[in-house]
């Protein structure tokens, strides 16, 4: 790059640092542009609060996956921020260094199993036992509740660990030297210190489970109505967008570019929610 | 009745020790379970020859080919980006509010949906820009996916040179330019690579993305502009439409290999770097 000179450089560079927002701002548009008239010209209150999904007869309501993905996250959450905390939690504070530099990389490693793997997993080893043991078809919210709990512990874990290494030994010795015990300077000193990096951690978590979707698609069951029981088969915002766009033509496209406008808008204020929780931590500090 | 200090802490310890068995236990029967099913399918003859009957007999060649054709067309793409956003960030500029800026356009582009990036490419890329399913589209899609992963990593590997490096070659007259280029990045150059391969992995991972951007052709791609499936399209399919459970194994097991292997080198390198810095 020597002919651009140092000047150059620096304006080439520049350019360059601001494709990742370009990159965002382009998605975010182009999606909006797709979805959004539609949403306006077919009635927003409709579009989401209306359980009539009938793309062949020009009825659009994206209740029920709306509900869906709900509780399949919220099951997710259930399942995955208890034990990925309580992994964190022993891994930092109750297992020497060495054991743990050794397990959290294998933790992450694993974050790398790609969702399909996860999926067919849960169709072919989750789905079964939950059909033999309790009954209802298996592929249901509590098989996809399973498989994004155990989905997102990697994501959990690892930042969840990394808040909980941030706060200062100072914290813990103080404590320790009062006479609490080892245990007792965990749950009132150490973790109530990281708390807003661990619910940082957890919000971060429920994004990837919400818009998770080859995973969801497989073990789910993907049929459109309100689940009443933990042992229904719902189908995802995400499930939606992905089994209908393969065909979907005119209006039915449009709505499903609207569905994607939804999940965006969710995923968008589950990130700031996260951004603000860490940033509290920086502040305080 | 209140339990003595020594036994609640003893109690918390089971519990928590025990979570962290289930933690590990799950996530090692899946890596053994696939393995155990899929690698006696599993063989040269599997990887290179072509398959017969949408994917229910021989092997997935064509599929290895898309796999890769794409995954360098993405690394093409968003290495130079990537790498060169991280050199703007640390040592073109200090932290403003247009570093906040980038930085937060590359922490949300990370947590955007898979699902969303494959609606995008398949209106920008597919449709506006008339590549049709192409490894293209499915490249340049996957490319906007793994960015954020190459700047983190990229960044956090500049930023580990020690200041003293680029001190030196400053007074010896050289630009600033000329040091990063000369000095600071072969320095990073192991925690670049650790980016890059990351992002490797999750393009071989990737399925939402690249089934709406690449398309499912089983053909033997000639070139960018042809369809392609890679190997987790491929898996997708050929579990869910019960095409043939036996080869969907081998597949993941080939899938579930490769990308721990890259992860591993990936992390290696990491720890071998981090360990000469410090």
């Amino acid at each position: 790059m020597k002919f651009l000179g140092e000047k150059g450089v620096r304006r080439v560079l520049a350019g360059i640092a601001f494709s990742a927002i370009s990159a965002l701002l382009l998605i975010a548009l182009f999606i909006i542009k797709e979805g959004l008239p539609f949403i306006i010209s077919y009635g927003p209150i409709k579009f989401l609060l209306s359980s009539d999904w009938q793309p062949q007869a020009g009825k659009f309501g994206i209740w029920p996956m709306i509900v869906a993905s709900v509780w399949v996250t919220l099951g997710a959450m259930l399942v995955g921020a208890p034990l990925g905390v309580a992994c964190a939690v022993f891994l930092t504070e109750f297992v020497p260094r060495r054991v743990m530099g050794v397990i959290k990389p294998t933790i992450e490693l694993l974050a790398g199993i790609p969702s399909v793997v996860y999926g067919f997993m849960g169709v072919m080893v989750l789905a079964p036992l939950i059909r033999s043991q309790l009954g209802g078809p298996g592929l249901s919210v509590l098989a996809g509740a399973v498989i994004l709990g155990v989905m997102i512990l990697p994501t959990i874990i690892s930042i969840s660990i990394d808040s909980i290494q941030s706060v200062p030994n100072s914290y813990r010795e103080g404590s320790l030297a009062l006479g609490a015990t080892h245990w007792q300077t965990t749950y009132m000193v150490t973790v109530p210190a990281a708390k807003s990096g661990i619910i940082a951690a957890i919000i971060l978590g429920m994004g990837r489970a919400i818009g998770e979707t080859m995973a969801v698609i497989m073990v789910a069951g993907n049929a459109v109505k309100i689940p009443i029981s933990a042992l229904d088969s719902v189908r995802t915002l995400t499930a939606n967008i992905a089994l209908e766009m393969g065909y979907a033509t005119g209006q039915h496209r449009q709505a499903l570019f609207a569905t994607g406008v939804v999940l965006l808008v969710i995923i968008m204020i589950l990130n700031s929610l996260a951004g603000m929780s860490i940033r509290k931590k920086a502040g305080k500090r | 009745m209140r339990m003595p200090p020594k036994y609640t802490q003893l109690a918390a310890q089971l519990v928590m020790g025990l979570a962290t068995l289930a933690t590990l236990a799950i996530l090692v029967f899946i890596i053994l379970f696939v393995l155990e099913k899929g690698l006696p399918v599993v063989g040269l003859k599997f990887l290179l020859s072509n398959p017969q009957d949408m994917g229910k007999a021989g092997g997935i060649f064509p599929v290895v080919v898309g796999t890769i054709l794409l995954t360098l067309v993405a690394i093409a793409i968003a290495t130079p980006l990537g790498v060169g956003t991280a050199i703007y960030l640390t040592e073109y500029t200090r932290e403003s509010r247009i570093t906040r800026v980038i930085r937060f356009g590359a922490d949300c582009l990370a947590g955007i949906p898979s699902i969303i990036f494959g609606l995008f490419g398949f209106i920008f890329f597919v449709t506006i820009l008339q590549m049709g399913w192409s490894i293209l589209s499915g490249g340049l899609t996957l490319a906007f996916m793994i960015l954020p992963t190459i700047i983190r990593t990229s960044e956090e590997a500049i930023k580990s040179v020690p200041d003293s490096f680029r001190e030196v070659s400053f007074s010896l007259g050289a630009t600033r330019w000329e040091t990063v280029q000369k000095v600071v990045l072969p320095s990073a150059l192991p925690g670049i690579v650790t980016g890059v391969m990351l992002g490797v992995g999750r393009s071989i991972g990737e399925t939402a993305a690249v089934i709406f951007t690449a398309g499912s052709s089983l053909r033997m791609p000639t070139s960018l502009m042809d369809s392609a499936r890679t190997m987790s399209v491929h898996f997708y399919i050929l579990a869910r439409e019960g095409i043939s459970t036996e080869n969907a194994y081998g597949t993941a097991a080939i899938l579930v290999i490769t990308i721990l292997l890259i992860n591993l080198t990936a992390y290696g390198l990491m720890n071998r770097f981090v360990a000469k810095n410090n």
